[in-house]
């Protein structure tokens, strides 16, 4: 049993997606750890964002289940629920790959936003609030609170009352990935984290995944096309080609598995028979 | 206009594409003018004839082309574009000397022109006099005073004024018999202000939640039955069924949502639209209940806690001029229903304003920005989408009770679709989800609209074949066609952040969006 088998926070199991006749994801189980980093990576078009989808509700999957076991003794069966439960009861988060911001609200208002799940019944589903009963304020203070404190952790603190479509690209990242966090999660969902950021930015990324990681005790989920990000944080990388998974390690052994090489670079003509042999293809 | 503007080019070759274009533009006003204004259709004993009218055509092209060849030269590649003095009235930059110079031809020539006493050259020369003269007064307070709250000082004067418009001027009117057009002016204000409530309420729908919906009036309609019917049948007052009013257009407003709730953009416009002609019909053509297009009369009046605005009460008992001891004036009755409807209207927007700081306004509002973004932060967008139909619906219907009890008799007549499309132009106009954008596009569309129909000196200038009613739609569409081309996103078109850390800052309108998705 490899390490992240034994008691993995999120189990996707002979997961399979088809669109018509067309296969996104076919068959594919792997599992996440907790306080794991998991990189889930594939050439263009092997079914990455898919998979995604289908974790976080926005897609429901032709077949498979996909299991999220809580500390507690409750599990959630994600595939079976609603996209904004699988945010709100079963608390994971996601980030999208073309940002998706508030863009004409400000940053905090975005933070304010993330918090409905909390805020909605604190304000006694509006009618409360609207007649000034129940702790509406004490409770918007606190999101107020965690909200700085997530925009203090990327950084966003000064620009808070900002229009977030005003922002640059790479805050605008970090931006999400903090709005995500105000949603309280134990599954974060990064749907690559790093695009277009420059070196630098793409640093300051890592260590914000990491601070996740380490501070707050959370499990990550990312999608990567930067390898160098991808070998340097994550714990754990599954491959997927195809809708296929084709390999399921650790960083080490994904750099030299010949059949990830082949997926990524393709391989001559003469040698296609062999390393389909050697991928069980 | 982009493509044109080769601004630092030698006079020739700016003469040459500045010609080209004028030709272009002549030759397109011809085929499009050579029928509709070239020949007239005339009766005449041989029968139908075509007669044509070549000098019309020759000015209507030549206005095209001379105008074309005038805006290219002097704006569009002028080097200094012999508008921009007149756009530095709504700016804070400084004029130099050439804007001077334009800016004081300009009105030399203006004021000669309205020495002539010729209504024509008033025409033209009254309202450049009168931009001039209100821009430099607008310039002169920004200079003096340029950091006062403007927007705060003209809600805080409107809000004054509407509050004591009514009384100001009664009392004005009992004391100097000045024969002030009273009971008109009440109606009208009372019109401004049924149009601004509903804007309010579709504001929620439109502005906030981003949901398209051409059917509003629908819910105007449902709130204007209910009171009518249970007034009617069950002899109940205004007062008590306007909750009931309000809550049966609710949930008419969640019945209408549940269809809909997978719709977005241009079909979801289709299908409310649908909605409010569904709902027109179905009061037209059942007859037992609603007595069909002979609609509901007898509707009772709005009392004073009980006290009612006639000479003598039905049962013998007080009335609202004999409680008080005041002589009976029906304009008492009619000042009331100001005061009924600026308070229903306020109400709309305290609550509004109120819910906009509330988990459910953030949720409209981010739903309109992005839906799919909020589903992934545990939004359920069903519900939301729900509160802002019910709650659009709500205003909806206590503006249609208040419409029932005004007029007394209510019919299918007054909701049809030109009424839906009057109230999203209010609030199209005004800029989504601002409050007083809203109140501003209500008060000059619906006041506008009456300011057309007293347009008799326009016979004085045109003669007195001249029919002026006859231009409001004309003049309407080109008032709205210049709004939208100079004011896209509306009038107030910013918006205001619902919670700030530090001093708030409005957001610029080209990030937030449109009531589309």
């Amino acid at each position: 049993m490899r390490p992240w088998q034994y008691d993995p926070l999120l189990k996707v199991g002979h997961l399979t997606m088809r669109f018509g006749g067309l296969t996104a994801v076919d068959n594919v189980t792997f599992q996440v750890a907790r306080r794991d980093i998991t990189a889930l990576i594939g050439p263009n078009g092997a079914g990455k964002t898919t998979v995604f989808n289908c974790i976080t509700g926005f897609y429901k999957p032709t077949e498979g289940t996909v299991e999220l076991r809580q500390p507690g003794p409750h599990d959630f069966r994600l595939e079976r629920m609603d996209d904004h439960d699988i945010n709100s009861v079963a608390r994971v988060a996601r980030t999208f790959q073309n940002i998706r911001l508030f863009q004409g609200m400000t940053v905090l208002e975005n933070l304010m936003v993330a918090q409905h799940s909390m805020l909605w019944p604190a304000s006694g589903y509006t009618v409360g609030a609207l007649l000034g009963i129940g702790g509406f304020v004490k409770a918007q203070n606190e999101a107020v609170e965690f909200a700085c404190h997530w925009l203090e952790r990327v950084g966003l603190l000064a620009r808070a009352d900002e229009a977030a479509g005003g922002l640059p690209y790479g805050d605008q990242r970090k931006l999400e990935i903090a709005r995500a966090m105000c949603t309280r999660p134990l599954l974060l969902c990064l749907d690559e984290p790093a695009a277009g950021l420059n070196a630098r930015e793409s640093d300051g990324l890592n260590e914000l995944l990491f601070s996740i990681r380490e501070r707050d005790g959370i499990s990550i989920l990312l999608i990567e096309h930067d390898m160098s990000v991808v070998m340097r944080i994550s714990d754990h990388i599954v491959v997927l080609d195809y809708g296929k998974k084709i390999a399921d390690a650790t960083p080490e052994e994904i750099r030299n598995d010949p059949s990830v090489i082949a997926a990524y670079l393709g391989v001559p003509d003469d040698e296609l028979a062999e390393v389909e042999r050697e991928v069980h293809l | 206009m982009s493509a044109l503007a080769e601004t630092g080019k030698p006079f020739g070759q700016r003469l040459q594409s500045a010609l080209g274009d004028a030709v272009i533009g002549g030759l397109i006003a011809f085929l499009l003018f050579s029928l509709l204004l070239g020949l007239r259709m005339v009766d005449k004993v041989t029968g139908l004839t075509l007669e044509p009218r070549p000098w019309l055509l020759i000015t209507a092209v030549a206005i095209v082309f001379f105008g074309r060849l005038l805006l290219s030269l002097f704006v569009w590649q002028a080097e200094y574009p012999i508008t921009k003095p007149f756009a530095k009235f709504f700016t804070r930059e400084p004029f130099d000397r050439r804007d001077l110079i334009v800016l004081g031809s300009v009105a030399a020539i203006s004021g000669v022109m309205l020495l002539f006493r010729n209504p024509i050259y008033s025409l033209f020369a009254i309202p450049i006099l009168l931009f001039l003269g209100l821009g430099s007064l607008r310039r002169l307070i920004v200079y003096f005073f340029p950091d006062l709250p403007y927007a705060r000082i003209f809600v805080t004067v409107g809000l004054l004024f509407a509050i004591f418009f009514p009384l100001s001027t009664y009392f004005l009117e009992k004391t100097f018999h000045l024969g002030l057009p009273l009971r008109y002016w009440f109606d009208l204000a009372i019109l401004v202000l049924t149009y601004i409530m509903l804007g309010w309420g579709l504001n929620i729908v439109v502005g906030l939640a981003g949901l398209l919906d051409l059917g509003y009036v629908a819910f105007y309609a449902v709130g204007a039955y209910t009171f009518a019917l249970l007034a009617t049948h069950f002899g109940l007052g205004f007062w008590i069924c306007l909750p009931v009013a309000g809550a049966v257009a609710a949930l008419w407003g969640i019945i209408l949502g549940f269809p809909v709730l997978r719709l977005r953009g241009d079909y979801l416009a289709i299908v409310t639209l649908a909605f409010g002609e569904i709902i027109r019909i179905v009061l037209l053509n059942w007859t037992e209940v609603t007595n069909g297009p002979n609609g509901v009369s007898g509707i009772p009046k709005p009392t004073f806690f009980g006290l009612p605005f006639t000479p003598i009460a039905a049962g013998g008992g007080e009335t609202f001029s004999s409680f008080f001891g005041l002589k009976y004036d029906p304009l008492q009755g009619i000042i009331f229903l100001y005061y009924v409807i600026l308070a229903l209207a306020l109400f709309t927007n305290l609550v509004t304003l109120r819910l906009r700081r509330l988990p459910v306004g953030r949720a409209w509002e981010a739903m309109r920005e992005d839906e799919i973004a909020c589903r992934s932060l545990g939004i359920n967008t069903t519900v939301t989408k729900l509160t802002a139909f019910a709650t659009g619906a709500l205003f909806g219907g206590l503006a249609g009770s208040f419409f029932a009890t005004r007029q007394g008799f209510i019919s299918p007549e007054s909701f049809t679709f030109i009424e839906s499309a009057i109230i999203l132009a209010i609030v199209v106009l005004g800029g989504m989800g601002s409050q007083l954008g809203v109140a501003i596009a209500a008060i000059v569309m619906v006041g506008g609209f009456e300011a057309l129909r007293h347009t008799d000196w326009l016979e004085e200038i045109f003669g007195p074949d001249f029919d002026p009613s006859l231009y409001r739609m004309l003049l309407f569409g080109a008032a709205m066609v210049a709004i939208m081309v100079w004011r896209p996103r509306g009038l107030v078109a910013a918006r205001d952040p619902t919670i700030t850390l530090g001093e708030a800052r409005a957001i610029p309108p080209d990030l937030v969006k449109e009531g589309r998705a």
